[in-house]
């Protein structure tokens, strides 16, 4: 409790130290780092949607690489097939949670238990604690995945986030986990890293804890995809965008129903107004 | 202006309540046989749109209150399960956190309206005042509520806004401490924002009240700037106010569905979806865009002290604007030289934004200094001096004239009137 004070209390007075908000070195990275390609998504713009197949293919990269560290556990596998979603039958959802164990109890006798998955559950934990997975992995933490394709941005300078209004780009997260995904590289001249750390493009800093996780024909896609590391990144960034907005259909089709609402009701309080002050120019 | 209501229910039974208790005269006198000038532009529908973001932060805030949880441990889960299972909770929770932008975008533009035509000026001092206690009541609800979902900018946001009271000399730790309930921002903070998010948008409708009240006993100032003289220069609220101020709202609707249903979270920080972690400070620490000017004066003045008081007094000024502009023309129609200054003064505000989301270093720094400095001259020299040096064009004899006025006659008048 001591230490976690001290090290707030640290942090608080270098925060408001660099004039509250910056840290110069934000501001260098920022300069470095290139901006991430921005890709098309078939979840972009007003009529987005998830492709199904596509969605399929990212999760199961997901569970054949990502899922060894990172863990997703504010999805619960109901959702897996709710609508909108990865398009999997009631069975299908069962045996694929039936594939995971989860921590229950504690039973009659008071003791904790491990059973299979049922549908109600969510993705379980990889590691027990915090502590656990940074013993695991030099210090570094791989982080929860149920979010991070809203977690994660990148700056888009002026006139860009004025026309990003306008087209409805939204898609900065995904493009991101792309990026970073495919971003790996041999460090230039002069960059040093140590043994544990890999160069990255893309990463604030370049050295992220991460060892390139992809590489080409890793994962077996049935449907003739090809099974390069540019088509991995991009399937499974787009199973995290549903991970992390497992309602974006919804909320874009109902979308389009209340702007058509809206503006035919526009159109009438319009002509309403225009009636009603027809007598008072 | 409102006077005694001559209305008279048809029906019995409302003949007998309204002898009892005459809230139906009120709501008649109010919003139906009120007179609101004829000549009111389209900036005049903010004060109803306002009433409805209100209303909507409260409908939409009461339900997601029924979900959340204000704990450390459970705030950010709760968010995502409001997000993932409860019944359009992702709408909901959208339409709060965009409403808040939403209530900001129309309040800028309430103000603006107030300070282009002069709606501060006498007898409306007090209604000003009213409002400038609302915007202040706006930003302390927004920010706590923003610290609601326990992300990290949540917390390190927190941190950053609570510690500026440690500033003020002698009582600033104590005041900290009472904000954080303890030596830190942790539960017992987070469970007194809530608490405090739930009771302050209350608190802004009670003034909002009051604020209408004050509207409906000066009357409402309109584009030219000058008194209602007779019937023929008013049009009563219903149907007239209320047919545009509906079709203004449905419009406004429309913007703010864009935002709800297309890009929800291109207002708020992608840090937010990271739960909250005392031990790493984000690389950038950014307020919501709707407080980066003052964001920015804060940051502009190199002391902590004289930041934080540049800071609360660039809104507090804002009190004293009856004061410091005693120009008796109250429109910048009829004001050439306080026009331009306006507009000057617009895009100094606009400037202070975009600095406030730049990191303090370099050439930042001293353009938002520049800027600070322009912010306070605008207030207290050059209102005061253009009060004294600026001749004022001639306004209209009436509201009708301008607006109905003999066209050939007086064109320069008319333009842009309606």
């Amino acid at each position: 409790m001591m230490k976690k004070n001290t090290l707030l209390a640290l942090g608080v007075v270098s925060a408001i130290s660099f004039g509250v908000s910056s840290s110069t070195f934000a501001a260098d990275d920022a300069h470095s780092t290139p901006q991430p390609p921005r890709l098309s998504w078939t979840f972009a713009g007003p009529f987005g949607h998830f492709d199904k197949a596509q969605i399929q293919r990212g999760f199961k990269v997901y569970r054949e690489v990502c899922q060894s560290c990172h863990s997703m556990k504010l999805v619960a596998f109901r959702t897996l097939g709710q609508s909108g979603a990865l398009g999997f039958s009631e069975g299908q959802v069962r045996a694929i949670a039936a594939e995971y164990q989860i921590n229950d109890g504690p039973n009659d006798r008071g003791e904790m238990f491990q059973r299979p998955g049922r549908p109600s559950d969510y993705f379980p934990l990889i590691y027990p604690n915090e502590q656990a997975a940074r013993a695991t992995h030099n210090g570094a933490l791989p982080v929860d995945f149920s979010v991070i394709a809203k977690a994660r941005t990148y700056e888009v300078g002026f006139p860009g986030f004025l026309i990003d209004i306008v087209r409805q780009y939204q898609e900065n997260g995904v493009d991101y986990i792309h990026a970073l995904l495919t971003g790996y590289a041999k460090a230039p001249e002069g960059f040093e890293i140590s043994q544990t750390q890999f160069y990255n493009k893309y990463f604030p800093g370049h050295r992220i804890a991460m060892r390139p996780p992809l590489e080409d024909n890793r994962v077996e896609y049935t449907d003739g995809t090809p099974q390069t590391v540019d088509q991995y990144a991009r399937d499974v960034a787009a199973f995290l965008m549903w991970a992390a907005e497992p309602h974006l259909e919804a909320r874009k089709r109902i979308g389009f129903q209340v702007m058509i609402f809206l503006i035919v009701f526009a159109g009438l309080a319009y002509f309403t107004k225009k009636k009603v002050w027809a007598d008072a120019h | 202006m409102s006077g005694p209501s001559n209305f008279k229910p048809k029906s019995a039974f409302l003949q007998w309540t309204e002898r009892r208790l005459p809230i139906l005269g009120l709501m008649h006198s109010s919003f139906v046989a009120y007179p609101t000038p004829r000549n009111l532009n389209y900036w005049w529908t903010f004060g109803g749109i306002l009433s409805f973001c209100l209303g909507v932060q409260i409908i939409t805030g009461i339900v997601l209150a029924m979900h959340y949880t204000p704990t450390v441990a459970g705030a950010f889960e709760s968010v995502e399960h409001i997000m993932r299972d409860v019944n359009f909770g992702w709408l909901i929770r959208y339409v709060h956190a965009n409403g808040a932008s939403m209530f900001f975008i129309a309040v800028y533009i309430h103000i603006f309206r107030g300070l282009y035509y002069g709606s501060y000026k006498e007898p409306r001092e007090i209604l000003w005042i009213l409002g400038v206690i609302i915007f202040l009541l706006m930003m302390a609800t927004a920010f706590m509520g923003y610290v609601l979902p326990w992300g990290q900018m949540s917390f390190w946001g927190a941190t950053v806004i609570t510690n500026l009271f440690s500033a003020l000399p002698g009582v600033g730790p104590k005041i900290v401490e009472l904000l954080w309930g303890g030596y830190s921002v942790d539960q017992p903070t987070l469970q007194r924002f809530f608490s405090l998010h739930y009771l302050l948008p209350f608190m802004i409708a009670g003034v909002v009240v009051l604020h209408i009240w004050a509207l409906h006993e000066v009357g409402q100032n309109n584009p030219a700037g000058i008194d209602v003289k007779s019937d023929k220069d008013t049009v009563p609220f219903t149907p007239y106010a209320t047919a545009k101020d509906n079709f203004a709202m449905v419009c406004f609707m429309i913007f703010f569905a864009w935002f709800v249903f297309y890009i929800p979270n291109y207002l708020g920080h992608a840090d937010n979806y990271i739960p909250a972690n005392p031990l790493q400070t984000p690389t950038h620490i950014v307020p919501e865009w709707y407080f980066l000017p003052f964001y920015a004066i804060l940051r502009a003045i190199p002391s902590k002290l004289g930041g934080v008081m540049a800071m609360f007094g660039s809104i507090a000024l804002l009190a004293f604007l009856p004061w410091l502009d005693r120009a008796k023309t109250r429109s910048a129609r009829y004001r050439p030289l306080f026009k331009q200054f306006f507009w000057v003064f617009v895009i100094v505000c606009i400037g202070l934004g975009w600095l406030g989301s730049k990191p303090a270093e370099g050439a930042y720094v001293i353009a938002s200094r520049i800027l600070t400095a322009y912010y306070f001259i605008h207030f207290l020299v050059i209102l005061p001096l253009l009060s004294y040096y600026e001749k004022p064009a001639p306004v209209p004899a009436s509201i009708a004239d301008s607006v109905l006025g003999n066209q050939p006659l007086a064109p320069a008048r008319v333009k842009g009137s309606r």
